[in-house]
């Protein structure tokens, strides 16, 4: 059973025929082109496709692209704006915050919305944020501390 | 040891900006034009004779182009092997039926068929359309009882190994080798003991849990070549099995590599490869194979469990007199184990002058074990680590010292024969003598300290570079090395100190098997390493190319030109001059050409890496539960070429071993996984964890011109004891399995715990 969505990706207005079974995920990476989320499970457990859906921060392999109908979704490719990096993606560079990179996407997406809503999270309260990331490379120890770099780094600009 | 401005630097990887904005290309995000979508047919028995497979209702759905089984695949004989790295060769026919089962299925989730599809609706639909008639078989699960001469037997045919003799047992057996290593007097050794202690210890199957499924992609070119693409570990290492797998000669086949999401040991084989290739040479059309995370921790090929007995003696005064062990690694369903690699691990840290050291691969039906992160290491250690710990309490001896008054040196034997070169164990311990993480105090109930030592060989192989200068004097590097996590930045940045250039005037690709030299998979910590040598041979090459050009323009010998950023001059005028700009302009206008420096190594001693790490936990009475207060890990590293990267990988390497040793485990039903997904099998999130902090000892390896050591293999090797002595310290409980879960602490501190579960575990002096 197909149906045509139309739904704006990083702004950009787009039209899918979607299977209805088919997650946001899949009609992101294989009609729209957006490879930057990526599917490590496929049940909402690892974190590597989350995305940003009308403000929510979700995992987009637990949304069915028929649910998106209409909605402004915000992928990793969306985040730097005209090129530039936004300071989350500049801190993971700086500080080694990630290593084969196949969960970054997913931790830039939950970090820049930990700190829109919280632009000084503790530590405590960082791990909480991303712990619906998995990472198996780092042990997490500098995707913490670049996420507190990026905090300080968004404050001096604020 | 010269000075370096690059070298000793934490550049940031010069791979990042495509991650952080998500634009590396992963296996999964290939999409090719007409592209079909494959889907594979598992067994749903852990062990079951194969009657029969029906393909017809499959066939017959629309938008199916093709189903196959084993038939499907090339015909090998028996025994056929492929070299999988240096003089290291695989059992080519048992991962042929890892590819595909013929017979029997030997464990649950083994593959029977395969289909492709239009679309992955179609294809899914399709894989529940092959009708296999199954005759189920008797399973055995467990190590020990597979040991057992009444076991079911996984395969009828195989015969154990003595490895000594390289004889064959008469009868069939699930124990595919058995191995002995000795040396001195142990009787004589124990009688020498005040003290002597005895445990048998437990670990379980685990999982390698890298975040990207295996997937690849064929196409056949209208010339009849074959184009695959994948996210393995070394794409020469695919080539080499699938010549052997599918008799395709080397020419006909291009391997090319994509971005790698994670492998830690377990992308090195060729098991999904050959199925893309049969199905796009039948259907004409791409096809991409892309597996489910159920299937990743169901079948792709797991961490090898372990059971494993150590029984060491000890003077009062704190020296090992004697050591045993008997090490029973379950291989699953095919043989190769790391054994031999636990017993090395397990013993390398130790002057053993008294010691026999028996290892048994064994068989059972489960996945086929394929490597992760120093093989063989962690169940070792955990051991080992974990008996020293109680051996040295037992004639009240600090850990720290009894580790320091048996430690390995430089010139000691290793427990499988080799020599030790230079190592920094010695100095590395003395560092923890006054770190605060060891003098500090730990107040407060429930809480306990507990230290640990780890080992890694290193790994050595082939590895090669080219480097080329480019007419505008910037340089290309092109290696055939996979980047798991950060080498195509180490070795940047050893070009840019040989060649005195700016790291942004250099760019490095990994290149695909028709374009880039070869080179041996991505593992066991031997890239950095190997490549130390390859890339500082190829820089020296670009150089002498240069320097000979210079000599020519500047009419001296070669002997006399100087080279120091981006100028030559004449050692005696040094008015007499050239630059890198124009020898490097001019050397693709005339004379002899382009500047192509080339560089090699097949064989570099062991770089040997100990590491040390020191846990302080908390433990809650009512549920058992521990809490990482601090977790401080030690290293010799021979030399950080980049120091931010080098503490990544010990980082990461420690909470895979954090994850081993208290969470993480497969919980089977007769052979069938009953916690198939990341919920269920958990690796540590972020909340589980605290920092994780570093310190770097530098003592040069033997070998290579910077005198690094490999890193990425020995962080996961001391969590397992470090923590269980830890928690030791914390209630008074020893534990004898992993992982140690609420459940299991909950029970040991009650005293009921896994210990008394084996008759050999038993304390007491000699």
């Amino acid at each position: 059973m197909k149906q045509a969505i139309e739904l704006n990706v990083n702004g950009e207005p787009h039209t899918a025929l979607v299977d209805s079974r088919e997650t946001l995920l899949d009609t992101l990476r294989y009609k729209l082109g957006h490879m930057g989320p990526k599917e490590g499970c496929g049940n909402g457990n690892c974190g590597a496709c989350t995305v940003v859906l009308n403000d929510a921060v979700v995992n987009a392999c637990l949304v069915f692209a028929v649910e998106a109908a209409g909605a402004d979704v915000t992928t990793v490719e969306g985040v730097a704006a005209e090129g530039n990096l936004h300071p989350v993606q500049q801190a993971f560079i700086e500080h080694g915050a990630l290593q084969c990179g196949f969960c970054t996407p997913g931790f830039i997406m939950s970090a820049k919305a930990l700190l829109e809503r919280n632009p000084n999270p503790s530590e405590p309260e960082i791990r909480l944020a991303i712990s619906g990331n998995l990472c198996r490379c780092t042990g997490y120890d500098k995707i913490v501390r670049a996420i507190q770099a990026a905090s300080q780094a968004l404050s001096q600009t604020a | 040891m010269a000075e370096y401005n690059v070298i000793g630097t934490s550049l940031a990887k010069v791979d990042a900006p495509e991650r952080v904005t998500g634009k590396a290309t992963y296996g999964a995000d290939l999409d090719l034009p007409g592209m079909l979508w494959a889907k594979l047919v598992r067994s749903p028995h852990a062990h079951a004779r194969i009657k029969q497979i029906d393909t017809s209702r499959a066939k017959a759905l629309p938008g199916v182009k093709a189903v196959i089984t084993a038939h499907d695949l090339p015909s090998l004989p028996k025994g056929a092997t492929a070299p999988l790295v240096g003089e290291v060769s695989i059992d080519m026919s048992a991962i042929r039926e890892i590819v595909m089962a013929s017979d029997k299925a030997r464990y649950h989730g083994q593959v029977v068929a395969a289909v492709a599809a239009t679309d992955p609706f179609i294809a899914e639909e399709a894989a529940g359309l092959v009708d296999v008639d199954y005759e189920p078989l008797p399973v055995v699960e467990d190590v020990l009882q597979a040991m057992q001469p009444d076991a079911p037997l996984v395969h009828e045919d195989l015969h154990t190994l003595e490895e000594a003799t390289q004889e064959k047992s008469d009868q069939p057996s699930n124990i595919a080798t058995h191995m002995v290593y000795a040396r001195g007097d142990v009787e004589a050794g124990f009688a020498a003991a005040d003290a002597v202690v005895e445990k048998t210890y437990t670990t379980q199957m685990v999982h390698q849990g890298y975040l990207e499924p295996q997937a690849c992609a064929a196409r056949v070119e209208p010339n009849g070549r074959v184009t695959l693409w994948t996210s393995a570990q070394g794409h020469f290492t695919i080539r080499t099995q699938l010549v052997t797998l599918l008799g395709l000669p080397a020419s006909q086949l291009k391997v090319v590599p994509m971005e790698i999401g994670g492998g830690f040991g377990g992308k090195a084989l060729a098991l999904f490869e050959p199925t893309a290739i049969v199905l796009a040479q039948k259907t004409s059309r791409p096809v991409k194979l892309v597996v489910s995370r159920e299937e990743v921790l169901r079948a792709t090929g797991p961490g090898a469990p372990a059971v494993i007995t150590v029984k060491a003696g000890a003077t009062q005064a704190g020296k090992i007199t004697a050591l045993t062990t008997t090490m029973r690694y379950d291989a699953g369903a095919f043989p190769g184990s790391p054994v031999a690699r636990g017993l090395l691990v397990g013993l390398a840290p130790y002057k053993l002058d008294n010691m026999l050291a028996e290892g048994f691969d064994v068989l059972t039906n489960k996945p086929r074990v394929q490597a992760y992160r120093a093989p063989g290491g962690t169940p070792a250690a955990f051991a080992v680590e974990a008996l020293m710990d109680a051996l040295a309490a037992e004639i009240d001896v600090d850990p720290l010292a009894f580790r320091q008054k048996n430690a390995a040196e430089e010139g000691d034997t290793l427990p499988l024969g080799m020599p030790l070169n230079r190592i920094g164990l010695t100095q590395m311990l003395k560092q923890i003598e006054t770190h605060p993480c060891w003098t500090s105090p730990l107040e407060g109930p429930q809480r306990g300290r507990g230290l640990a030592l780890g080992y890694w060989i290193g790994g050595s192989f082939t590895s090669s570079a080219e480097v080329k200068i480019n007419p505008d004097a910037t340089a290309s590097i092109f290696v055939g090395t996979v980047d798991l996590t950060g080498t195509r930045t180490t070795i940047s940045q050893m070009v840019a100190d040989e060649l005195q250039l700016d790291p942004q005037d250099i760019t490095i690709t990994v290149g695909d098997t028709d374009s880039a030299p070869f080179a041996d998979l991505s593992g066991g910590s031997r890239i950095t390493y190997t490549m130390s040598a390859a890339a500082h041979q190829a820089s020296q090459d670009v150089l002498t190319q240069l320097k000979e050009r210079a000599a020519e323009k500047l009419k001296v010998s070669i002997a006399e030109v100087e080279y120091q950023a981006k100028r030559f001059w004449a050692k005696n005028d040094t008015r007499n001059e050239v630059s890198l700009a124009e020898l490097a302009r001019e050397s693709v206008a005339w004379g002899s050409g382009p500047i192509i420096g080339k560089g090699s190594t097949t064989r570099m001693q062991p770089a040997h890496a100990y590491a040390a790490h020191v846990a302080d936990v908390e433990v809650d009475p009512d549920t058992g539960k521990v809490t990482i207060l601090r977790y401080t890990c030690f290293q010799d590293v021979g030399k950080a070429i980049n120091p931010t990267q080098v503490e990544g990988q010990i980082q990461g390497g420690a909470v895979q071993g954090i994850g081993w040793a208290l969470n993480e485990e497969y919980i089977f039903d007769n052979g069938e996984l009953k916690n198939a997904s990341l919920l269920d099998y958990r690796c540590p999130v972020a909340l589980d964890l605290p920092m994780i902090e570093t310190v770097l000892t530098e003592v040069p390896a033997s070998e290579g011109p910077y005198g690094l050591r490999g890193v990425g293999e020995v962080p996961i090797v001391p969590p397992g004891a470090a923590l269980a002595n830890a928690i030791y310290r914390a209630t008074g409980a020893r534990l004898y399995e992993l992982p140690m879960n609420p459940e299991r602490i909950f029970w040991a501190t009650r005293g009921n715990g896994a210990n008394g579960s084996h008759e050999t575990n038993g304390s007491g002096g000699a």
